[in-house]
């Protein structure tokens, strides 16, 4: 079984890690690239697709030549065993629906795997279109917010229980046939519920010490010619998205003014709770309103 | 059953004796999986801890697994001393010549190292052979179908069935339980032990105990120190830290109403030890053991159906006066046990194979060791309390101590006596009168001064690495009144009378005018050793894989 995982690089927008300049922009230089958060349940879904049924877990992702750790962080997390790097100047400045495109023809590159996965969108774009839209145009059955899955290779069918509009109090089981295309929810948690599979998933863990090390012999990075894609139609060109503008997200509009008062001060305090009975009689008032 | 997921042979714990089950199993050509509970091997682990390699035995762990007293030991002991104390007046004796009989080796270990280290190994050869070793899942139970046993259940994985299964899952075994073959009733079948791993560096280990490099010292301390607690303390040198301990018997805690960390703090803090110890004293690590009194609980026939158990969870624990000896018979009740079904399938008769491991045991001479028949015939006198009386009073009086002065040559060489140490009776005579008054009556007064400052229990509890399984206590309280619970606040080594951040805790409750004494109980800073089990009416499981407290050291 051939599984393949998208998976992007984001800015670590964890505190400490994430710098903003002074209009509130990212400093996308001072910010270190890291693994998007949401894929790490897509990378898990194919290791246990792998674990159970055996095969391989191939990762892909377009960006820049930085991302190549990003890729060795999903091999050593969950010990893939090919990466693929979708790189090109002429990709740049994509919106969801020119990666798409490219992360498509990258994926029908490497022939027709059984299983693709996707996290749920980025931390970054948080768009959560780009999974789907690379299977539109692979046009497999999708299957979004899954929370677990199975698979019956002799019947070549993948069984999957979903959240129903995201909803984690609504449950439902979904069948389709193979190959799929599969988006999982943070909600996915891997099951190894045999002894068998942990061992194996022990002896994967063995393997990808040594071949994380040496990640780039098991890396692969393709441009847009080799993946047969007209520029026209990727990147910056392809991207038919138009940003008019960014905002910053306004402050909370705390700034309402305080006067402090010193509780030693008795008659600043009995001007506070004079205020507050105001306040309270005012609350009364409009509660009792009809 | 085909449904099941199968092993030839599973191997519960991963301990020297599970190690070394499943190593002879992989020997064999046997597909075998281990299972253990802990997050890594050894994590679960406490012992005193010397392990010992046996003339006389008939699997040594470096016999099963060379190049362990390099790579997973501490120091040889090659120094090994007994202290009879009365007050501040000590009379020392060398014990190296007891310590060297029928003994090949001798090393102090420190579990989480030593354990996960024969871990690799286990699953380095298992998975040769089809199988492997897993951490993080907790063993259950026992599987069975039409009444027999045909395989185990646990926390976190389906039920796997197994033609032969090997309890080596400790002292407080939940296979050995379920199969009806241990329990947790008498507090006179158990000893409880608690230790203080302390950092020192290895010149100054070097200087203050004057031991090369490949050179460790034994201490061992009984006598008036303990508040007349049976049992006594030990201090063993690692590599660059010591291991500092207090052994006693169960009943004897419980009758006292003593706290162990003070017992052990009582040792740390006598002037003897601070000849090694100074204000610098840093505590690494607590813990605490429960461990089996071979001489009683020590299983015959240690196996019931396709499940063979060995070391602690057989009560195969060795503890004679000075003579304490419990890894070494894990690892040749393992490796019997393992060679026992490999021989017995050969014979196209694998039911067998638990009536030959007990055959072994005994043939061997392992049992002969565990249950000495010297203690049997002797402890129908020795053990009553009329005669416990009238050899103290004899002792103490001064024609008992005249005695001791006339015998002052002779004294160390009885020490010195294998077939002696094995007859010793559970009584406070060889615990307590004989030390003290060999003491008072040889010793010399200690001039040291002792600086030390042993943490709190608060800061010990602190200073513990745990990953508490919120919401899923493993212990429940069946009957939380004070008398059939109240033991477990004293005795519990994480708990001790009016302090809040233990287990155990004392209140009192009002119910319609009258006030109730019971006992509550908090799993958080839970150590697992069992004592609670043995001494409260509890229901006690060990945590789910993974869960609970994790030993850095051991």
């Amino acid at each position: 079984m051939h599984t393949v995982v998208l998976t992007k690089g984001v800015p670590d927008f964890r505190e400490g890690q994430v710098s903003f300049d002074e209009d509130g922009h990212l400093e996308r230089g001072k910010t270190p690239t890291v693994m998007n958060p949401n894929d790490q349940f897509a990378l898990e879904a194919a290791l246990q697709t792998r674990v159970r049924h055996g095969g391989r877990v191939s990762v892909m992702s377009m960006g820049p030549p930085g991302y190549k750790e990003v890729l060795q962080e999903a091999m050593e997390s969950v010990y893939a065993d090919d990466l693929f790097l979708v790189s090109d100047r002429e990709m740049a400045a994509a919106d969801t629906w020119a990666t798409a495109i490219t992360l498509s023809a990258g994926i029908e590159k490497l022939g027709e795997p059984d299983i693709v996965f996707a996290g749920f969108k980025t931390a970054d774009g948080e768009t959560g279109h780009t999974g789907p839209q690379a299977n539109w145009c692979l046009d497999m059955p999708l299957v979004t917010h899954v929370i677990s899955l199975d698979v019956d290779e002799d019947e070549g069918i993948l069984r999957a229980k979903r959240l129903v509009e995201g909803d984690i109090e609504e449950i439902e089981t979904v069948e389709t046939s193979l190959p799929a295309f599969v988006v999982t929810d943070p909600e996915f948690a891997p099951s190894y519920r045999s002894a068998g599979d942990r061992l194996t998933l022990k002896d994967l863990r063995e393997e990808t010490k040594a071949r994380a090390e040496n990640y780039e012999d098991h890396l692969t990075v393709w441009d847009h010619t080799d993946v047969n894609l007209d520029p026209d139609y990727i990147g910056l060109d392809g991207s038919p998205t138009i940003v008019s503008s960014v905002d910053p997200i306004p402050k909370a509009p705390a700034e309402r003014e305080a006067t402090m008062v010193d509780p030693d001060d008795s008659e600043a305090m009995d001007d506070v709770l004079e205020a507050m009975q105001s306040a309270l009689a005012g609350d009364a008032a409009a509660a009792g309103g009809d | 059953m085909t449904d099941y997921e199968h092993y030839e042979a599973i191997v519960v714990g991963a301990g020297p004796g599970g190690a070394a089950a499943a190593a002879t199993f992989a020997n064999y050509g046997i597909e075998t999986l281990v299972l253990e509970r802990g997050v890594e091997a050894g994590s679960k682990n406490v012992s005193g801890g010397l392990i010992y390699a046996e003339e006389s035995a008939p699997y040594t762990i470096d016999d099963l697994f060379p190049g362990f007293r390099e790579e997973a030991a501490e120091r040889p002991i090659t120094t090994y001393r007994i202290h009879n104390i009365a007050g501040s007046k000590v009379e020392s004796f060398d014990l190296t010549r007891l310590h060297e009989h029928d003994t090949e080796w001798s090393d102090a270990v420190l579990r989480r190292k030593m354990d996960s280290w024969l871990a690799e190994r286990v699953h380095e050869r298992t998975r040769e052979a089809g199988g492997g070793l897993l951490t993080d899942v907790h063993v259950n139970g026992l599987l069975r179908e039409d009444g027999k046993i045909v395989g185990i259940t646990t926390d976190e994985l389906d039920p796997i069935t197994a033609d032969v299964i090997v309890a080596a899952d400790g002292v407080n075994s939940e296979l050995a339980r379920d199969a009806g073959l241990m329990d947790w009733d008498e507090p006179e079948e158990w000893f409880q032990g608690v230790k203080a791993v302390v950092d020192m560096p290895a010149d100054v280990i070097a200087d203050r105990f004057d031991v090369g490099e490949d050179e460790g010292a034994a201490h061992l301390f009984s006598g008036d120190l303990f508040s007349g607690v049976r049992g006594g303390g030990f201090l063993y040198t690692n590599r660059e830290s010591l291991s500092l301990g207090t052994v006693f018997h169960l009943d004897s805690l419980v009758a006292e109403r003593a706290e162990p960390h003070e017992l052990l703090d009582a040792m740390l803090t006598h002037p003897l030890l601070g000849q090694w110890l100074d204000e610098d004293y840093t505590e690494v690590e607590y813990s605490a053991k429960l461990v089996p009194d071979s001489k009683k609980v020590a299983l015959r026939e240690p196996h019931f159906g396709r499940l063979m158990v060995v070391g602690d969870a057989a009560g195969q624990m060795q503890a004679q006066g000075p003579i304490i000896k419990g890894m070494n018979h894990a690892v040749s009740a393992g490796a019997l046990a393992a060679e026992a079904y490999a021989q017995a399938k050969s014979r196209n008769s694998p039911e067998d194979a638990g009536t030959l491991y007990a055959k072994k045991l005994k043939r061997e001479g392992v049992m002969q060791k565990l249950r000495p028949q010297g203690y049997e015939l002797m402890r129908g006198i020795t053990e009553r309390d009329s005669v416990t009386d009238l050899v103290d009073s004899v002792l103490t009086s001064s024609v008992g101590r005249f005695g001791v002065r006339a015998l002052s040559g002779q004294l160390e060489r009885l020490y010195n006596t294998p077939a002696l140490s094995s007859m010793i009776p559970d009584t406070r005579t060889p615990y307590v009168t004989l030390p003290t008054v060999i003491a008072e009556e040889l010793g010399t007064r200690i001039r040291e001064t002792n600086d030390v400052s042993p943490p709190d229990l608060e800061a010990r509890i602190e200073n513990l690495t745990y990953d508490t399984d919120i919401g899923n206590p493993h212990i429940t309280v069946l009957d939380n009144s004070f008398e059939a619970s109240g033991a477990a606040v004293s005795a519990c080594p994480v708990s001790a009378v009016d302090f809040g951040g233990g287990c155990y805790r004392e209140e009192f409750v009002r119910t319609n005018g009258s006030e109730e004494r019971v006992v509550s109980l908090d799993t958080q800073p839970c150590v697992e050793c069992g004592t609670c089990a043995v001494v409260a009416d509890t229901e006690w499981t060990h945590p789910r894989g993974g869960k609970g407290v994790e030993f850095n050291q051991g």
